[in-house]
């Protein structure tokens, strides 16, 4: 199987995982936010009714305002298409379709900082701050963990080796929210040098935003980088300790390169294939814990987005959330996937 | 590491072992009931930081075993005699602050109207007296106030808590302050004058005798005496702001966690490795079916389907660790497919198949056994993602409320700003303990994959 082939599968495969995706939500959400919208639909009517007493006195009988108020209900509910149950098919793909097109429709309670209530508008907002603050912390972690484990494995059974294996094991049993809380209390409380809460107070389109958000992220970087790059130097360790141990290393020196050479130029480059596979996979499991991590920090990006409106179930928002989530998990899988496929040829024909 | 990590494990299964044998089980249902832990101080610190600090906390004391004297006086004039009841409470008070408060309750049962006198012998030698008060007339054969049945004791039962904020009491000791306090105690309040020195107001330390007197014509008989004085330390972990005690939420945990990650990692092993061996046993279509769907489920976010779930069917601690199960099994799937392929190779496979073994046979008798070591280690290691995954559904407040889990508590700590207030004992010893059991795991992970993957020792 070619490349491309191999590629045109897995687009094939991931396109297919995002409609599942998409038809799962729907089904665990769409009861409920047809009773939602439905109960919208009443309270609208209502309030329409006693803004309006003329409409209200032209009834003779309680019986005929109450048919009255009821038609007008089954006139809306029949315009938004609610009289079909959420899982006609008609209204699956209708409501799929929609996603597919990022129209994710307006949010019941959630508005985006500039006080819109598009779902869209809400999270393209927000996207931008998880990944500023997803994406740094990953390459720092991966910098930091690439050279520490190329150190680490280049002098197998050392003390800098014990070090960070047994770094990389303590630190990452720790929940990254559980340390970030304790950072917070440490210092953001008891010695008061980082803000507590990590979304800036004044607004996006004041000056000095871009300055007071990266301070504001200080705290939580360092956190996040202060538990993932142990994992990551134990990695990339255990690739060098087993490239260290092959025969052209041992040629090369026995032929008298430096040592540092041989470790940066040749075992490094070595090891890169699984390396930036793993980096690209990281990179979509960074936003997935994103949740919880911006929930304990409270950072205004997509995790804390989600679970704001989890709490308050603002539906659409649940949804678009959902869908986003996928799309950057799935996009980060196909890369991966089809990087480890160009540097490793037998994954393509394994299959 | 192995050694070490069997080592932990074997103290936390000692712990939840001790656990559920000898902490009552009620301790775990009323875990969110305010009620159950109303005599517990608010937001106490562990006790064991007196030993560290200069300052000593005041601790909290709940003492229900006082000394008892009883004594029958005949009185002139009476008609009978009268029988005095005194309960004698020693509070050894070594502290460095005052108490926040004390609060006396008792349960008893009497007929007529006895009299209750309660005063205090302070290390100083002088004695104030706190109470003297006639308590409510119960005919003999009538429900007690607390509607608890009469015991058939010849009266009924009254059950009664005294506070220190008692009016009654704070006009008492402002009567007897000139006698004793030469400094100006009004305005103090009742456990500040009572703890302190006469002549400057400050606390006082030595022993204090409570005595409780109650003397009665026509029987009395104390069912409960517990002499509560209110401190900020509090026991071994210290409590929460519900005055929950963090040591009893933290033990229950062990169990509770155990439960989950062992579940969590022993059913989807077994779920991914049958699937795993079948897909690859049978191969063809069924294999490229079952692997695509094996894909789908990888590519699914997790954690967003974790909340989402326990949101809309259930946040139920059982219905949890199915739905854990259901994102844990997929990466053992594929590894057991490849392995089942490379041994249904084999000679002996073959030879099964000749001598007309079924398929089912062929799977458990000759293929699943040499998967084994692979798979205890694979549950180890996906123990501790199990655990901290539901302590993070959790900690956002989408885990089961009514069982106090470590995650539970962290978020509870959250909601009331453990953080900000400096409450350490309230975040910091869950998480270890999340930490420490990880490890346990990864550490008898690692030993078990090093001896299924020989390959790994070399370095």
């Amino acid at each position: 199987m070619g490349l491309k082939k191999y590629a045109a599968t897995r687009v094939a495969t991931m396109f297919g995982v995002l409609m599942i995706t998409l038809l799962i939500t729907i089904a665990l959400v769409g009861s409920n936010m047809d009773s939602i919208l439905k109960q919208g639909i009443a309270f609208q009517v209502r309030s329409e009714i006693t803004e309006n007493p003329a409409t209200a006195e032209s009834f003779t009988s309680v019986e005929e305002f109450e048919a009255f108020v009821q038609e007008q209900i089954d006139a809306r509910t029949a315009l938004l298409g609610l009289d079909e149950p959420w899982y006609s098919p008609q209204r699956i793909g209708i409501t799929m379709y929609k996603i597919m097109l990022l129209d994710f429709g307006q949010a019941t309670f959630i508005t985006s900082d500039s006080g819109s209530s598009d779902v869209r508008e809400i999270i393209l907002e927000k996207l931008p701050r998880t990944i500023l603050l997803f994406t740094t912390a990953t390459v720092v972690i991966s910098i930091v963990g690439i050279f520490l484990g190329a150190l680490a494995g280049s002098r197998t059974g050392s003390a800098i080796d014990k070090l960070t294996s047994s770094f990389a094991v303590v630190s990452s049993s720790f929940p990254v929210w559980w340390v970030g809380m304790i950072m917070i209390f440490l210092f953001a409380f008891t010695y008061q040098v980082f803000p507590a809460r990590a979304t800036p107070e004044i607004l996006p389109d004041e000056p000095g935003y871009a300055a007071a958000l990266l301070y504001h992220m200080t705290l939580p970087l360092i956190t996040i980088v202060l538990i993932g790059f142990g994992a990551w130097a134990y990695l990339v360790r255990n690739f060098m300790a087993g490239i260290m141990q092959e025969d052209f290393i041992s040629a090369k020196t026995a032929i008298g390169i430096r040592r540092k050479k041989i470790i940066y130029m040749h075992a490094l480059k070595n090891a890169a294939p699984p390396i930036v596979t793993i980096l690209a996979l990281s990179l979509s499991g960074s936003l997935g814990g994103a949740i919880i991590t911006e929930a304990v920090f409270d950072w205004p990006g997509m995790g804390r987005l989600y679970f704001e409106a989890i709490t308050v179930m603002d539906l659409p928002v649940i949804i678009g959330a959902t869908y986003m989530l996928t799309v950057f998990f799935l996009a980060s899988i196909f890369t991966a996937d089809i990087l480890y496929g160009y540097f490793d040829p037998r994954v393509r024909t394994s299959s | 590491m192995g050694a070490a990590g069997v080592v932990i494990l074997a103290a936390l299964i000692i712990t939840s072992v001790a656990t559920i044998a000898v902490i009552p089980v009620e301790t775990l249902q009323e875990w969110n009931n305010p009620k159950s832990w109303i005599s517990y101080p608010k937001a106490a610190v562990p006790a064991w930081t007196n030993a560290v600090l200069p300052q000593k906390i005041p601790e909290h004391m709940m003492l229900d075993d006082p000394a008892v004297s009883e004594r029958a006086v005949a009185v002139d004039g009476a008609a009978g005699t009268v029988a005095t009841t005194t309960h004698e409470f020693a509070v050894d008070y070594e502290y460095d602050d005052f108490p926040s408060d004390f609060i006396y309750s008792f349960s008893a049962e009497y007929a007529g109207s006895p009299l209750l006198e309660a005063s205090v012998d302070r290390p100083d030698g002088s004695t104030v007296l706190l109470l003297s008060k006639a308590l409510p007339y119960l005919a003999a054969d009538r429900e007690g106030t607390e509607g608890r049945a009469d015991s058939g004791g010849g009266g009924a039962v009254h059950s009664e808590r005294v506070f220190s904020t008692d009016s009654t009491m704070r006009k008492n000791i402002a009567m007897q302050a000139h006698s004793i306090y030469r400094y100006d105690t009004s305005g103090a309040s009742t456990e500040d004058v009572l703890f302190s020195d006469a002549t400057d107001g400050s606390v006082l330390q030595g022993l204090y005798t409570f005595r409780v007197t109650v003397s009665s014509l026509e029987g009395f008989d104390m069912l409960e005496s517990r002499l509560v004085v209110g401190g900020k330390a509090f026991g071994i972990m210290g409590t929460d702001e519900l005055r929950r005690d963090l040591a009893i939420g933290l033990l229950w945990g062990t169990p509770l966690a155990l439960f989950i990650g062992i579940t969590v990692a022993v059913a989807s092993v077994v779920a991914g490795l049958l699937y795993g061996v079948y897909a690859g046993y049978r191969g063809k279509k069924t294999d490229e079916a079952m692997m695509r769907f094996n894909d789908v489920i990888y590519a699914l976010p997790a954690l967003p389907f974790l909340i989402i779930l326990s949101v809309t069917v259930s946040n139920s601690i059982l219905l949890m660790v199915g739905f854990l199960a259901m994102f844990g099994w997929v990466g053992v799937a594929k590894v057991a497919r490849s392995m089942s392929l490379q041994i249904k190779t084999r000679g002996y496979v073959d030879a099964a198949e000749t001598m007309g073994q079924s398929r089912s046979k062929i799977i458990t008798r000759h293929i699943v056994p040499q998967l084994l070591p692979y798979a205890f280690a694979s549950i180890a290691i996906s123990v501790p993602a199990a655990i901290t995954t539901e302590a993070g559904l959790s900690f956002l407040g989408l885990g089961d409320p009514s069982f106090p889990t470590w995650g539970q508590i962290l978020h509870d700590a959250n909601t009331f700003g453990a953080a900000a207030r400096g409450l350490w004992w309230w975040m910091v010893p869950p998480g270890v303990m999340i930490a420490i059991t990880g490890l346990a795991f990864v550490f008898i992970g690692n030993a078990l994959d090093s001896i299924v993957n020989p390959r790994l020792r070399r370095h």
